[in-house]
C-alpha cells in the first residue's frame, strides 16, 4: 500500500487495537507495582519475582515442557512421513479432509471423545495420555506444513540422487530432507506452541491426579480466585516464548522459499 | 566408430495395466555412438531411456549390458548415468557439491574426487561457478552442471532426457555443438531422447525413429532423411510433399494430375514422395526433368537464406511445397497468383507402400 488514505489507516489501527489491546493490557499490568487492574502504581518486577519463587509453579511448568517437547519431536517425525507418504499418493480431497480433521474439531468435542476413548479401553490417565492426545492433532498441522514444502518437490531429484549411486535412506537423508527441512522445522515449532498452551484437552485427558497437571491448567485454577498481577507476569512470560517460537519459525521458512 | 554394442536390447515389452507402452523393441546401442531416440510425445522414447537407467522394469524382454543381464540391477548400481529433463539439481547444493554427490557415493578418495571434479568443471566452462547455488545460474548454466554431475561418474552410457529442451533457439543451437564435442572427448555412449528432429539430424550417429511404442526405423540421419521406410518416416523427418497414387512399374498415377517417374519398382496403393528442394520452380517447362507441371502460386513463405514456394497443382488438395534460395535469379519476383512450372526427376523421389 503506497498512497495512504485515512479510513483505511485508521480500519487497521482499529485491528491492531482490538486483536493486541488485551495483551498489552496483560503486560502493562504484569509491571504494575500497585496489583491493582485500575491503579498505576508504578514500574515494578515484584510480580516477576514472586512468580519464580512460587514452588507450586516448578512442577506444572515441567510438565508443559515435557508434554510439548515429546509431542512435537513424535508428531514431527510422523506428520513428515504421512506428508510425504501422502504426496506420493494421487490427490484425493476425501484424505485431505481426513488430515485436516484434528485441526479443525472442537478442541472440546476432540478432549470428551478422547476421554470416551481413554475409559473404553480403560486406559491410565496422566501425563502420557495428554502427550498421546496432542501428538494427535499435531501431526496434522505438520503434515500440513510439510505439504505446502512438498508441493512443487522435482521428484526426480530422488531419481537424480539414486542414479548417482544412493541409496533411499541416502536420498532422504542428503536430498529430501534439507530441502524439506524449513517445513519441518515450522511444523515442530507451531506443535510446540500449540501444544504448550493447550488447555480443554489436557484438563480432559490428565485424570484426577494433580501431579500430572499442565500449566495452562495450573493458571486456570488460580484464576477462580480472580486475576492476580502474578498470573499476568506469566502470561507475559508465555507471550514472549510463543512469539519467539514463532519469529523463528517463520524466519527458517523464508529462508527455505527463497 | 567401433559397432560393438553397449547396451542391447531383445523384444522389450513394458505395459502400465492394461496400457501397453512399448512393443517388442529390438536395438542394439553401439560403444562410443551418439544415438537419438526420436518420434512424437507419447510414442515411448522416455520410457525406453527410464528402462536403461532402471527407474521401470520392462513387462519381459531382454536388456545387456556389454553381455550381462541388466534387469534386476538397481538404478543406482548400474554403470549408467542419467541427464534428467528438468535437470533435477540439488537446489541446496553448491555446483561444486552437486558435481561430486556421486563420487561421494561411491566413496572414492578424496585426492582423486578432488581432482575429477576440478577436470570435469574445466570442460564444461564452470570453474568460474562451482561455488554458486543452482537458482543463481542461467538455463545454460544449469544444464551444463547437469551434463557435468554425469559425466564426472564416467558412466558406459550417458542417458540424456531432452536435454535442449528448456533451452531457447539460439543457445541450443550451441549446445549441440556442445555436447557433440564433450561425446567426442569423452568417447562415451550417448543416447538422447529428443522430440526435435532437426536436433536428431544435427547430432546423432544413429537414429531410431519411434512411433506407438514401436521403432519405425533405424540409420544414419541421411537414411532417415533420403531412404524412409513409409510415410510416417517421411513426414517426420524433415518436409516433404505426398502424391497418393496407384504403382505399377516404377510409374504412379495420381488422380487429377497423371504419371508421375520415380526408379523404385513398386505396385498397388502408395505415397509418392518428394523433398521440397528437389523441386525446381521455373516460369516455364523445363524439358530436362522429368516430371514437369503446371500450377498456381498460392503463397511464398520467405525463410532469409531460402523461401518455401506453395504452389496448387491440378486436381490436388493440399499445395505443393518447393524449396528455392531467396537469391536464386529469376524467383526475386515471382508473386502470388503466377502460373508457374514445377520439375523434379524420379531418382530424387520415393516411393512408400506403408
Amino acid at each position: 500500500m503506497r498512497r495512504n488514505s485515512l479510513p483505511l489507516t485508521l480500519h487497521l489501527l482499529l485491528t491492531f487495537l482490538f486483536l493486541y489491546g488485551p495483551i498489552v493490557v496483560l503486560v502493562v499490568l504484569s509491571f504494575n507495582a500497585s496489583g491493582l487492574p485500575t491503579v498505576w502504581g508504578g514500574f515494578s518486577l515484584k510480580w516477576y519475582a514472586t512468580l519464580f519463587a512460587n514452588k507450586k509453579m516448578l512442577y506444572p511448568t515441567l510438565n508443559t515442557v515435557v508434554v510439548a517437547t515429546v509431542a512435537t519431536l513424535v508428531a514431527t517425525v510422523f506428520g513428515t512421513l504421512l506428508a510425504m507418504g501422502i504426496e506420493r499418493m494421487r490427490p484425493s480431497a476425501k484424505i485431505d479432509a481426513i488430515l485436516f480433521m484434528p485441526m479443525i474439531i472442537p478442541d472440546i468435542v476432540f478432549a470428551v471423545a478422547l476421554l470416551g476413548f481413554y475409559t473404553a479401553i480403560k486406559f491410565t490417565l496422566g501425563l502420557h495420555s495428554i502427550i498421546i492426545a496432542h501428538i494427535v492433532f499435531c501431526i496434522a498441522f505438520v503434515c500440513a506444513v510439510v505439504r505446502t514444502r512438498l508441493n512443487g518437490f522435482d521428484h526426480a531429484l530422488v531419481e537424480a540422487s539414486i542414479d548417482l549411486g544412493a541409496s533411499r535412506l541416502t536420498t532422504f537423508r542428503r536430498v529430501t530432507l534439507p530441502i524439506i527441512a524449513p517445513g519441518v522445522v515450522a511444523g515442530a515449532m507451531i506443535s510446540f506452541t500449540l501444544s504448550f498452551d493447550e488447555f480443554v484437552i489436557a484438563f480432559f485427558t490428565a485424570g484426577p491426579s494433580s501431579s500430572s497437571q499442565t500449566l495452562p491448567m495450573l493458571i486456570y485454577s488460580m484464576i477462580r480466585f480472580g486475576v492476580t498481577p502474578e498470573i499476568n507476569a506469566l502470561g507475559t512470560c508465555i507471550i514472549g516464548f510463543s512469539f519467539l517460537l514463532v519469529l523463528l519459525a517463520q524466519r527458517f521458512n523464508r529462508q527455505g522459499t527463497n | 566408430m567401433s559397432t560393438t554394442p553397449v547396451i542391447q536390447m531383445k523384444d522389450i515389452v513394458l505395459n502400465y495395466g492394461a496400457l501397453t507402452v512399448l512393443h517388442g523393441i529390438s536395438v542394439d546401442f553401439n560403444e562410443g555412438e551418439f544415438f537419438a531416440l526420436l518420434g512424437p510425445s507419447g510414442c515411448g522414447k522416455t520410457s525406453l531411456l527410464r528402462i536403461m537407467a532402471g527407474f521401470a522394469d520392462p513387462t519381459s524382454g531382454q536388456m545387456l549390458l556389454d553381455g550381462k543381464d541388466l534387469i534386476g540391477i538397481p538404478a543406482r548400481r548400474r554403470p549408467v548415468n542419467m541427464m534428467f529433463q528438468s535437470y533435477a539439481l540439488f537446489p541446496h547444493l553448491s555446483v561444486e557439491q552437486n558435481v561430486r554427490y556421486g563420487l561421494e557415493m561411491a566413496r572414492l578418495p578424496a585426492d582423486e574426487i578432488r581432482q575429477r571434479v576440478g577436470a570435469i568443471l574445466e570442460t564444461t566452462h564452470l570453474t568460474d561457478y562451482a561455488r554458486r547455488k543452482p537458482n543463481q545460474l542461467s538455463g545454460g548454466q544449469r544444464q551444463r552442471v547437469a551434463l557435468a554431475r554425469a559425466l564426472v561418474m564416467r558412466p558406459r552410457v550417458l542417458l540424456l532426457d531432452e536435454p535442449l529442451g528448456a533451452l531457447d533457439k539460439k543457445l541450443r543451437e550451441v549446445m549441440q555443438l556442445e555436447l557433440k564435442r564433450l561425446q567426442h572427448e569423452m568417447g562415451i555412449t550417448f543416447i538422447i531422447v529428443t522430440h526435435d528432429q532437426e536436433e536428431a539430424l544435427v547430432m546423432a550417429d544413429r537414429i531410431a525413429l519411434m512411433r506407438a511404442g514401436q521403432i519405425e526405423q533405424i540409420g544414419t540421419p541421411a537414411e532417415l532423411y533420403e531412404m524412409p521406410v513409409s510415410r510416417f518416416v517421411a513426414d517426420f523427418v524433415g518436409k516433404t510433399n505426398f502424391f497418393e497414387g496407384v504403382a505399377s512399374g516404377g510409374k504412379v498415377s495420381v488422380a487429377g494430375l497423371g504419371e508421375l517417374t520415380s526408379t523404385l519398382p513398386a505396385s498397388g496403393a502408395v505415397a509418392y514422395s518428394i523433398r521440397p528442394e528437389r523441386i525446381c520452380v521455373a516460369p516455364a517447362k523445363n524439358d530436362a526433368f522429368e516430371n514437369c507441371f503446371q500450377g498456381v502460386i498460392e503463397e511464398v513463405a520467405y525463410h532469409g537464406q531460402d523461401q518455401h514456394i506453395l504452389v496448387r497443382l491440378a486436381g490436388q488438395t493440399e499445395p505443393t511445397i518447393a524449396r528455392v534460395g531467396a537469391q536464386q535469379p529469376g524467383t526475386r519476383d515471382i508473386g502470388v497468383g503466377a502460373p508457374v512450372w514445377l520439375g523434379w526427376n524420379g531418382a530424387d523421389a520415393r516411393v512408400l507402400t506403408r
